[in-house]
């Protein structure tokens, strides 16, 4: 079992996918395939800039096994309201900012479930989201 | 379709990266990184205004090696040297995204849908 520990920045776009990237090289060395490789890395990077966009601090953690990967982001931040208008592909409340940055349409959450075996989004208003994702290997 | 073709198409000029022995068979075009990280497609040429480093980190996680930056947007140093990096090749045409996009589908670079 291989742990990786990420602290994410809220608002500090120049680092935003460093993380993802680190572990897209650690699954690459463990010859995981490039279609799995890219279904993990597309959805933490997106769980990633969410974390950037909307929250003030973030971590990331995740263990890759043999049979899966486990990723559990948790930022402290303003949470999210509604957990299902979020999932709602085109709903966003990203900034102005974040969208001159190519994010914030909607398209993160509902983009993050489709290339994951399992996720689940735990959130307090006021404190903070978890996010947990699965991506089975085999 | 050859990667020198589509530096002589759109009058482009490599910024970061190498060109030769390059090919790219479709092309996508979004100035939105969300867009982009839902396209499943190997060698896809994207075509884009949008020039920040996260141009570059979401294309290294959706496996895309080339990138022609339209509407004379310029890559910063910390852009470039990303690009070299992570192997990506870099280029920049002063042609608008519709132009770009229209010459390339007219000189036969498929669509990913």
């Amino acid at each position: 079992m291989i742990n990786l520990k990420y602290t994410i920045e809220g608002g500090n776009f120049t680092n935003a996918g460093f993380a993802s990237s680190q572990v897209k090289k650690t699954l690459k060395q463990l010859n995981v395939s490039t279609k799995l490789i890219k279904n993990v890395v597309v959805a933490l990077y997106e769980a990633e800039v969410n974390i950037v966009a909307h929250a003030n601090k973030g971590e990331i953690d995740v263990s890759i096994s043999p049979e899966e990967v486990k990723m559990i982001l948790t930022d402290q931040g303003k949470g999210i309201k509604d957990i299902d208008q979020a999932m709602t592909v085109g709903y966003s409340t990203a900034s102005q900012k974040v969208r001159a940055m190519g994010f914030g349409a909607g398209m993160g959450l509902p983009n993050i479930k489709k290339n994951v075996d399992l996720l689940t989004i735990e959130s307090n208003v006021g404190i903070g989201t978890t996010l947990t994702m699965i991506k089975k290997l085999i | 379709m050859e990667l020198n073709q589509v530096i002589d198409i759109l009058n482009a000029k490599v910024v970061a990266g190498n060109a030769s022995n390059f090919s790219v068979e479709k092309g996508f075009c979004s100035d939105l990184m969300s867009d982009v990280l839902t396209v499943d497609t190997d060698k896809m040429l994207l075509i884009t205004g949008m020039s920040n480093l996260q141009t570059i980190r979401t294309s290294e996680m959706a496996d895309i090696h080339c990138i022609a930056l339209v509407r004379n947007k310029k890559a910063t140093i910390e852009m470039k040297g990303l690009a070299m990096e992570l192997g990506i090749t870099l280029i920049e045409t002063s042609f608008s995204m519709y132009r770009a996009v229209g010459e390339l589908y007219a000189s036969g670079l498929q669509p990913v849908y």
